[in-house]
């Protein structure tokens, strides 16, 4: 089998996912065209020698329907024959792409691949696809279809975190994220967003609050108590995990990821062709894999995808030096903490999606961006990146710095 | 073919009036036979040249109360046929056809071309109403109802029903009508959209037929197609706040139990995405897979069909002369006796209410002032109804007043002397003669009838609590009661419009036999180390009303206690589980944890709160089970099998007799999981030898309250069932 190497991993700035954020006038094709411009002039890449883009992007209706990645691909000018496809697993699309091209050059059908995504929130609306498993009964039934801040309060109750705990997880990441931000971790794959006139819109992440502490938490009124009660998906809940009395809704916008614009971009390829396009790779993908999990739950899916991929790459949990755990809710990672027993100081060390913003397509080629960056600045070299999953589903990747 | 149950008159603007009128039933239903007819009145009036549209009324008080559930019931029957001469698709196909039939019928009357328009007289349910719906306009007499009740016996309205009323109103709306099933007065309908016009009774025909007069069309809104449904796509926004709630909501009030209910929701939401006549098609196969599911079978039995034969009396002996009842004395003005004079009074009998002293039995008179007055306040009753009904209740502390009574029910304190004392005294006022009724729920009706002069007189009425809500009544005989103690108490029973079981004399009688059981079973579970709530949560799950710890609250721990010390004395200390004794000692002797009444027992009662479990629960358990590591399954069988075998053993007792009144009294009397058809039909519908494993199996895992009865294990050897052993010998006596 053929060794897919990361040659690079690039990403716009998360701009605040409503009309007042600075990236609500660049469309998704903009975004997505900003992330894969930056691939070919960082590495003056030969874009005809890329033979896939693969694009992650959950609500594809309007603006970001009829394939984004193949048209993206086009107004970026990879050329007429660069295909791209696009690809939906919610929340880890954008990792799911970055496994998906890998995975064309690890069969050996492809030799250079893009893998990325893109998701502009502040114009298509999250949920704005619809589908069949919210609102068809013969769906929403079998899978106890609740909204995910339910399930992400659902968990919170059932492994036993309180509000004091879910809110200290926030402030940590929001403390974090400055941090990073203030030692410019995340400028190395930072590409900026630009008008036409090359003046630019975007170059931080400007969702951060950083003076965020657990005052300022404490007067967040929890966001799910009212489709939890009178929607009767606390009910939901209670009839998937009877050992529950009452749902306790502790999770707000202060301690959930927050919604945002934004794109990234992975390069991938062969040794082979890296030597052809003349790029010493960063990184290689080591092992992936993908699990469906308890569906009421919906979220833990890091933990059992986490498991599940360890046994298949024959490793331990010890053997990984960094998680990437995206930051949909806070007890989504305080969970994986717990299951795995995991030092907190190995899971994301640079913040995450609760500071940072969570780009629903986008978010997972992200985090593999920002995980083989810390890799490199701190010299260690494994790296393990997952994401919990609408639906119930977990996507991982291990990397490792080559 | 002649046309026997509508007659058509036509009038000189060319309408015809139809009216439906079977001959020699109160009632008109939609069976076979008259939706044949039917079928014949819409081509008859469809090819008639000289006939410009259609009224259709009813000659009967009601416009029409829907199926005839009987005929749904043959059904089952010609299916099986079906599959063994046709294969299971061909039988599958061909009884969709048939149970479609109505449907396509009220389609027809649709797209016949001619206006049809209803004039609904009176109560139109289920198919009844559909069949107006199919109607291009419906106007309903000002004391009509409608309302579409399937759902009530685990069917779902299947001919139309599900189709046109979400596009007549908001979809939300319709499927809390369709999901609850309640009768709605003309007004509210009008109100709902669902009819047209409401009209005094004489005028409604006039204005169906000035309707056609003034150019009704002959056209259905739906079948425009410009026509938007009123909450609009289903994939939309709107669909989109509506459809995932819609969804919870449904498991919430549900559990998922009822593959109706869940039926409902999908004919609705697919339905709404196609043009009628698809529409129509996928409601008929949901139709159909419903009509032929275990718990629509159960529930037409146990809730329309025995239920019915129950509330006419069928357990009443045939030679007994028709009795007078016009005036009842309660004996004992306590919660139980109030309720007792309240139902009673309600009925528009005469109550004597007899206490120790005057204010006692003023106080037990006042029960029903507070009743009389909540319903006025809601609207349900007027200020002359209660003055009526308070006029008819006689409190006082005199036995002399009981004079004229044509029954006693004697509801005092549960002492064997205060009993016998009372019966001593109505006797010495009224004879022996007199029918005197035991309202014990714990004392054997034999021995308390041995302090009558006449023991065959001496019956038992056990009511459940609180008496004006609770719909069942146990009719208990002792050894020596006589047909015509028990010919009263059943005439009785009907008179206060309840619903009567007669059961032999035995410790608990039925009912609480079988509620111990699921009361007993918390307890034990609890003390095996599942999760409090999960006991809660998994015995609704199963489809219990109320949770057994939640329950026990309610009947009060210290009763429990009681009755565990009760037990003891009377049966050996072998007949009550340790386990569960120290549980129940603990509550209530070390802890003072009586329950609702005194503000904490297994849930504390917050002033003005929610109730929540007892923190302290954990402390009480030795161990602690896993929730992942516990199968929700077995749970919910252990609730279930738990009382249907005691029920099981009632039957090999001989204290119950027949199977319609166990399935029943567990529905009515306990809340035993209706989806089920009750704890007969719970065991029927999986087979005696399906069930007789199930409580090995959890006999060897948790004891011996789960063997079954040798009669039982029996049946399962010959392939029996209740209903095929003791059914036809309960409806021939």
């Amino acid at each position: 089998m053929a060794e897919a190497y990361i040659y690079d991993a690039v990403r716009t700035p998360r701009g605040r996912g409503k009309q007042d954020g600075s990236l609500h006038e660049v469309s998704t094709l903009g975004l997505a065209t900003t992330a894969l411009k930056a691939i070919k002039e960082r590495n003056k890449l030969d874009t005809h020698m890329v033979d896939d883009v693969v694009l992650g992007c959950v609500d594809t209706v309007g603006e970001s329907g009829s394939d984004i990645a193949r048209v993206s691909a086009l107004t970026a000018g990879y050329g007429d024959q660069v295909p791209g496809i696009q690809i939906n697993r919610f929340c880890a699309s954008g990792l799911d792409a970055v496994n998906f091209a890998a995975a064309q050059v690890m069969s050996g059908q492809h030799d250079m691949t893009i893998g990325g995504g893109v998701e502009s929130m502040s114009r298509v609306g999250i949920g704005s696809e619809g589908g069949a498993w919210p609102v068809d009964p013969s769906a929403a039934l079998p899978a106890y279809f609740m909204p995910q801040g339910v399930s992400a309060d659902l968990i919170a109750t059932k492994y036993g975190f309180t509000r004091d705990d879910v809110d200290a997880y926030a402030v940590e990441s929001q403390k974090r994220a400055a941090e990073a931000w203030k030692d410019g971790r995340f400028s190395k794959s930072i590409a900026p967003v630009r008008d036409i006139n090359g003046v630019t819109i975007l170059d931080h992440d400007e969702y951060m609050r950083p003076g965020t502490n657990m005052q300022s938490l404490a007067s967040l009124k929890p966001s799910f108590i009212m489709m939890g009660e009178q929607g009767g998906f606390d009910a939901v809940a209670l009839q998937a995990h009877p050992e529950i009395e009452q749902v306790n809704h502790i999770h707000h916008a202060g301690n959930s990821s927050g919604i945002v614009d934004g794109a990234a971009a992975v390069l991938l390829g062969s040794a082979e062709a890296g030597k052809r396009a003349g790029l010493k790779p960063r990184g290689r993908i080591r092992a992936f894999c993908n699990i469906g999990s308890e569906p009421a739950m919906m979220l833990t899916g890091p933990v059992d995808v986490t498991r599940k991929l360890l046994k298949r790459a024959g490793m331990n949990f010890n053997d990984i030096d960094l998680f990437e755990v995206n930051e949909a809710f806070a007890s989504v990672v305080l969970r994986f903490m717990q299951a795995f027993d995991a030092d907190p100081k190995k899971v994301n060390p640079n913040g995450g999606a609760i500071a940072l913003g969570h780009p629903l397509g986008a978010t997972g080629a992200m985090l593999v961006g920002t995980a083989l960056d810390e890799l490199e600045r701190t010299g260690k070299s494994t790296a393990l990146i997952t994401l919990c999953i609408g639906a119930g589903m977990g996507t991982a990747t291990i990397i490792e710095r080559v | 073919m002649a046309i026997k149950n509508f007659k058509i008159e036509k009038d000189a603007d060319g309408i015809a009036l139809v009216t439906f009128d079977m001959p020699g039933k109160p009632m008109n239903v939609l069976s076979a036979d008259s939706i044949a007819d039917l079928e014949a009145v819409i081509e008859e009036t469809t090819k008639d040249e000289t006939i410009k549209g259609v009224v259709i009324t009813s000659g009967k008080d009601a416009f029409c109360a829907g199926a005839d559930l009987t005929m749904l019931q043959h059904g089952a029957k010609d299916y099986q046929d079906q599959i063994k001469a046709h294969g299971l698709e061909a039988a599958n196909k061909a009884f969709m056809e048939q149970s479609s039939r109505a449907s396509r019928l009220f389609r027809r009357i649709e797209t016949c071309g001619k206006p049809w328009a209803a004039a609904i007289n009176g109560l139109a349910l289920g198919g009844g109403f559909e069949l107006t719906l199919g109607c291009h306009y419906r106007v309903a007499a000002e004391k009509a109802a409608a309302g579409l009740p399937e759902i009530k016996v685990g069917l779902f309205p299947g001919a139309g029903g599900t189709q046109r009323v979400p596009r007549l109103m908001g979809t939300p709306e319709a499927l809390q009508m369709l999901l609850k099933g309640d009768q709605i007065p003309a007004p509210k309908a009008k109100a709902m959209n669902l009819v047209h016009d409401v009209a005094p009774q004489g005028e409604i025909v006039a204005r169906a037929k000035a309707w056609i007069k003034n150019g009704g069309k002959a056209i259905a809104p739906w079948d425009d197609p410009k026509f938007k449904a009123p909450s609009g796509k289903v994939f939309s926004a709107t669909g989109m706040m509506i459809w995932p709630a819609a969804n919870a909501l449904y498991r919430k009030e549900t559990y998922d139990n009822y593959p109706a209910a869940r039926a409902i929701l999908k004919c609705v939401f697919e339905g709404l995405q196609l043009p009628m006549d698809l529409a129509l098609k996928v409601e008929a196969r949901y139709f159909s897979n419903v009509l032929r599911s275990k718990e629509a079978a159960a529930m037409i039995r146990s809730l329309f069909i025995s239920m019915g034969e129950l509330n006419k009396g069928a357990r009443r002996p045939a030679n007994e002369p028709k009795t007078s009842i016009k005036k009842v004395g309660v004996i004992g003005a306590g919660f139980m006796g109030a309720g007792v004079a309240y139902v009673s009074a309600n009925a528009g009998l005469d109550v004597v209410l007899i206490d120790r002293d005057q204010a006692a039995a003023d106080k037990g008179k006042a029960h029903s002032d507070a009743l009389m007055s909540a319903r006025v306040k809601k609207g349900r009753a007027t200020e002359e109804k209660k003055a009526e009904l308070l006029a008819r209740i006689k409190p006082s502390a005199d036995y002399n007043d009981l004079k004229g009574c044509d029954l006693v029910i004697e509801a005092v304190f549960e002492d064997r002397a205060v009993k016998a004392e009372a019966t001593k005294k109505v006797q010495a006022v009224l004879g022996a003669d007199v029918v005197f009724a035991s309202n014990t729920s714990t004392l054997p009706i034999t021995s308390l009838a041995s302090e009558a002069a006449k023991p065959e007189n001496f019956i038992g009425i056990h009511f459940f609590s609180p008496v004006d809500k609770m719909m069942l009544v146990e009719i208990i005989m002792g050894e020596k009661t006589g047909p015509k103690a028990l010919a009263t108490a059943i005439d009785y029973v009907r008179i206060i419009k309840k619903t009567p079981i007669v059961v032999n004399d035995t410790r608990g009688f039925y009912a609480n036999r079988c509620v111990g059981r699921y009361l007993a079973e918390g307890h034990l579970m609890l003390m095996e180390g599942v999760p409090p709530a999960m006991i809660e949560n998994v015995a609704r799950m199963a489809g219990m009303p109320v949770g057994p710890l939640s329950l026990n609250d309610e009947v009060a721990l210290d009763l429990s206690w009681r009755v565990v010390q009760a037990t003891k004395k009377d049966l050996g200390a072998q007949a009550v589980d340790p386990a569960q004794e120290k549980l129940i000692k603990t509550m209530v002797v070390d802890k003072e944890r009586f329950g609702r009444k005194n503000g904490k027992g297994f849930y504390d009662y917050p002033e003005g709160g929610k109730k929540k479990l007892w923190a302290g629960l954990a402390d009480l358990q030795d161990k602690k089970l896993d929730p992942d590591t516990i199968s929700i399954e077995e749970l919910k069988q252990r609730f279930l099998a738990v009382q249907a075998v005691e029920a099981a053993r009632t039957m090999a007792e001989g204290v119950v007799t027949d199977p319609r009144e166990a399935d029943v009294g567990s529905i009515l009397g306990f809340g035993f999981a209706p989806y089920t058809g009750g704890t007969i039909s719970y065991i029927d519908g999986m087979g005696a030898k399906a069930f007789v494993e199930l409580c090995d199996r959890l006999a060897a895992k948790y004891g011996d309250r789960f063997a079954p009865p040798a009669q039982l294990r029996e049946m399962a050897k010959k392939g029996e069932s209740f209903y095929g052993k003791f059914g036809a010998a309960a409806k021939a006596a």
